[in-house]
């Protein structure tokens, strides 16, 4: 049995993707556990949970066990011209006093369209690596934010249409529009948005103030580079995607992999929080959630071990370990008196009058 | 080839009429018409797959994968926000989400409001909204009788016809939100699963028009 059938699934996920990062020039970065509680309230927004599992230090400082990684890689960002900061993580993070095992990368500094594409040509490949099927969802905060802020609404109305977006909800969109047919127009096409160029083109006819411009050519920059990639066919433009205005300012994806009931990956290019914690840089990244792959269902019932040798207490010692090392160069083995009741296995063999039989 | 959809339906009257409407438009189980005490029934033919669920526990079958599609009453969406995709409203099942109380309640506008409900998610947000201090008393049944009986000043509650209350001597002040039913789908499933879930919204849609 080689090393890499015995690892489990987020085990060998965590090599594969370690591999890949490095290929395209990322260095590990290990995170101290704990981190000051001062630096998530600042931010708590970003965070998934607000629910943070904090103590007291011998000197009175509070200190939490670390919910998320970015808050403290984007809080030693470079901020020189031309610098750029490229780093991934295995690292277990604590939400909702439980522990999860993430992976992910950040790419801080001076980026320019390049980083960005890599980044999410990265997500692309991690979930590829990680399942026969995937789908990265795509969106932009920035395209999002000038189309919204373009309609007559409140705040409150505002933060409504961002939640019929996410939820992919029409029927109450159509609602909230009722007294704006243009806001109408321009929101449903967004709502109903879902696939590659031939979306994207369908609602450059709906977008037509400056900011939503603007940020529907980055996009489509984006989405050549994309394209060009050959992975077309498992990238959506999908405006349900939404993360918080206040921290994220372009694009934002979600990543799926068949049989696993949530996303798995979540990303976007966060540039607005870095400049709340004081950093003149731009920057983007993604998590993946390692434990959601023990979520996949299994196909089979694989045996634990590939032979159970039992013996009758009578067998001598020798005679057992020549049977087992024999078994073992075929597999695993088991050697033991009783049935086993907490496995499963291939073949069972037994010592009858000093003979092994099967 | 189309795919397998599995969907949740409430236990009940509103599931039954979902199941109506779902078999009008081409997504019948005859199995599921037979009554016994199975609790899946697979149409093979239709490419559905029906299970009758408690209908507070529709939403977590659908956000958890076990169930592709659901039908879910407004409240439980507004009570327990699941992440899940909200793509049609039904129109069916419509009521209203009230506040009542006794006929001779005058808001006692200088202390805390005391207010027993099903629903405390839904009753904190409406008073939030309205910067109004309550004291929420959460019960699990029989609401209307709090304010009878001097537990709370009033109570949050689901109004379809009003008979309970006026049998009982109270009355809605306020509505809260209108209530109906909605399909609901899970945010995974839809990924790869989204030409079968929006073929099957389509024909729905276009049963409901009429009855929004």
């Amino acid at each position: 049995m080689t090393a890499r059938e015995i690892w489990q699934p987020e085990e060998q996920a965590v090599f594969a993707l370690r591999s890949l990062y490095r290929q395209y020039g990322y260095l590990p970065y290990k995170l101290s556990r704990f981190e000051e509680y001062d630096l998530y309230v600042r931010n708590k927004d970003f965070l998934v949970s607000d629910r943070i599992i904090t103590f007291s230090d011998g000197s009175g400082r509070l200190l939490a066990m670390k919910p998320d990684v970015t808050l403290s890689i984007v809080k030693n960002a470079p901020e020189q011209a031309g610098a750029v900061r490229k780093v991934y993580y295995n690292e277990h993070v604590y939400r909702d006093y439980r522990e999860i095992l993430q992976t992910g990368l950040e790419c801080v500094g001076d980026l320019g369209d390049y980083e960005i594409a890599e980044v999410v040509l990265l997500a692309a490949k991690s979930l590829e690596l990680l399942g026969d099927r995937f789908v990265l969802n795509i969106s932009h905060m920035g395209l999002l934010a000038a189309a919204i802020g373009s309609c007559k609404f409140t705040g409150a109305q505002k933060r409504q249409a961002m939640d019929c977006l996410r939820r992919k909800n029409l029927h109450q969109l159509e609602d909230l529009c009722r007294e704006d047919s243009d806001a109408w127009r321009k929101l449903r096409a967004l709502a109903l948005c879902r696939g590659g160029k031939e979306a994207l083109e369908g609602i450059a006819g709906v977008l037509t103030t400056e900011p939503e411009r603007r940020a529907l050519a980055e996009l489509a920059r984006l989405w050549k580079l994309l394209e060009d990639s050959g992975r077309g066919d498992s990238l959506r433009l999908d405006f349900s995607v939404d993360s918080h205005m206040g921290y994220y300012s372009g694009v934002v994806f979600r990543g799926y992999l068949e049989g696993i009931p949530a996303d798995v990956l979540c990303g976007g290019q966060y540039d607005k929080l870095a400049q709340k914690m004081g950093k003149h840089c731009r920057a983007i990244g993604f998590a993946i959630y390692l434990n959601m792959l023990q979520d996949r269902p299994q196909s089979d019932c694989p045996e634990d071990v590939d032979t159970v040798i039992l013996h009758d207490g009578q067998t001598d010692t020798r005679t057992l370990t020549a049977a087992a090392e024999d078994a073992a160069k075929e597999g695993s083995v088991l050697v033991c008196a009783g049935l086993p009741t907490d496995r499963r296995w291939k073949r069972l063999l037994r010592f009858e009058n000093g003979r092994l039989v099967e | 080839m189309r795919q397998m959809l599995n969907i949740a339906l409430p236990k009940g009257r509103l599931g039954e009429r979902a199941y109506g409407l779902l078999k009008t438009s081409g997504y019948g189980c005859p199995a599921l018409e037979d009554p016994g005490r199975r609790l899946i029934f697979e149409d093979l033919q239709a490419m559905v797959r029906y299970f009758w669920v408690k209908p507070s526990d529709v939403a977590i079958y659908v956000e958890r994968g076990a169930a592709d599609l659901g039908i879910v009453g407004k409240d439980i969406l507004l009570e327990y926000e699941p992440e899940v995709y909200e793509l049609l409203d039904l129109g069916m099942g419509k009521c209203r989400m009230a506040v009542a109380g006794k006929k001779d309640f005058r808001d006692p506008v200088g202390k805390t409001l005391k207010v027993a409900t099903k629903f405390p998610n839904i009753t904190r947000s409406f008073y939030a909204g309205k910067c109004r201090d309550i004291d929420i008393i959460q019960l699990n049944g029989s609401i209307e009788l709090a304010p009878i009986l001097g537990l709370s000043h009033v109570i949050v509650d689901i109004v379809e016809t009003g008979a309970t209350l006026r049998e009982n001597d109270l009355q809605v002040f306020e509505e809260v939100v209108p209530i109906s039913a909605r399909l609901i789908a899970n945010v995974a499933s839809f990924q790869f699963k989204d030409d079968a879930i929006n073929d099957l919204c389509a024909k729905l849609r276009a049963q409901t028009e009429g009855m929004l």
